[in-house]
């Protein structure tokens, strides 16, 4: 599976890891509708940890989509919900 | 849904938009390649704007500093000429001068981290772009309709994404940018106001070290009458602990007219 970290670019993450993502990903969703900063940055965290130790990086010349994207390591609450919401900065 | 789904998702719909215009699958191509070149274009300038800011706040930060170890050694000679309210305001200008220039440290390294990633990604953009017009370029020669939309939508998805990706991280370095930039003006209007001394005109003089110099100009044996005295001064905070009144008297302040006067009152 193809997983992106907005910013930093593609991962090759095997199936077997994505068990313990999706794990790690219910607690960035949960931190980020309890409106939790210092939560949320811990999950992330936790969660791009997790991406970048699973996986090896994607090949820069192939032109895959992601199956997943995830947000750029230093993004705040408030960019994840614009992400979310669709109406933040993704350029047209 | 996941984070990760509602993200991708929403990321997907609104970059590939960007990139589904023309009518004609080849005219598509053309002008999605025009796109990625201008985008290219566009991250070069951004990691150049950010170099430039960097180095800005770096210039920044030497001059605080220079400014910092002049204000030491005023504070010093201040102190050897027994002049503490001298000393003190140097002193105090200088902690001032050190949480500026800790801020502007870590404004250094934040964009040093993102000229890396933004450089890290007109690499990435830089062989994604040499791989889309290689696509390009097969299915325009071996063009059929039905075939050609096919292999155009997958080209186009993965190469819209990473656009959307590349286009996020330059707003984001510019969005720091300018803050930094305003941030390194705010800094360069203190200075220019005289409220920090401006050290890049060397040899210009400023209230401390104007009052250093009249004193010094006065006699050298005032200075090193007070170098005495400031050597003698331990005592004199001993025997004022003893009177218990230090907490009442503000004796540091009150202390130092009197030396002065002692001063003035010895050597006429």
């Amino acid at each position: 599976m193809i997983i992106r970290i907005l910013g930093e670019g593609q991962f090759d993450v095997p199936e077997e890891a994505v068990a313990t993502l999706n794990d790690l990903d219910a607690a960035v969703e949960t931190s980020v509708e309890a409106g939790d900063e210092a939560a949320f940055r811990a999950a992330l965290d936790a969660l791009l940890t997790g991406v970048r130790d699973a996986a090896a990086p994607h090949e820069d010349g192939s032109l895959d989509s992601s199956d997943l994207i995830l947000p750029h390591a230093d993004a705040t609450l408030d960019e994840v919900r614009d992400l979310l919401s669709g109406d933040g900065l993704i350029p047209g | 849904m996941s984070i990760m789904k509602r993200i991708s998702l929403i990321f997907r719909s609104k970059a590939n938009k960007a990139l589904d215009r023309a009518e004609d699958p080849r005219e598509t191509l053309d002008y999605s390649y025009q796109r990625q070149q201008d985008l290219l274009v566009k991250v070069r300038r951004g990691v150049a704007d950010v170099a430039t800011s960097r180095k800005r706040v770096e210039l920044q930060v030497n001059q605080l500093e220079q400014q910092a170890t002049k204000l030491q050694g005023q504070a010093e000679k201040a102190i050897s000429v027994g002049r503490e309210d001298l000393a003190r305001e140097a002193l105090t200008r200088k902690s001032g001068l050190a949480s500026q220039i800790t801020d502007l440290k870590t404004q250094h390294a934040q964009l040093q981290g993102e000229e890396e990633k933004l450089t890290l990604a007109q690499q990435r953009l830089q062989a994604k772009v040499e791989a889309f017009r290689t696509r390009k370029e097969t299915i325009k020669a071996t063009y059929t309709a039905a075939e050609a939309q096919t292999k155009i939508n997958e080209a186009m998805s993965g190469i819209g994404e990473e656009m959307g990706d590349v286009g996020m991280a330059i707003q984001r370095a510019e969005d720091k940018t300018a803050q930094m930039q305003a941030r390194a003006g705010a800094i360069d209007e203190l200075l220019a106001s005289g409220a920090l001394d401006d050290v890049s005109q060397p040899g210009g003089s400023d209230d401390i070290s104007r009052e250093l110099d009249a004193l010094s100009s006065d006699s050298d044996v005032e200075a090193e009458l007070a170098r005495l005295k400031a050597g003698s001064q331990p005592q004199a905070i001993e025997a004022s602990e003893d009177g218990g009144d230090i907490l009442k008297a503000e004796p540091e302040k009150a202390a130092e007219p009197a030396s002065e006067t002692t001063t003035d009152e010895g050597r006429a």
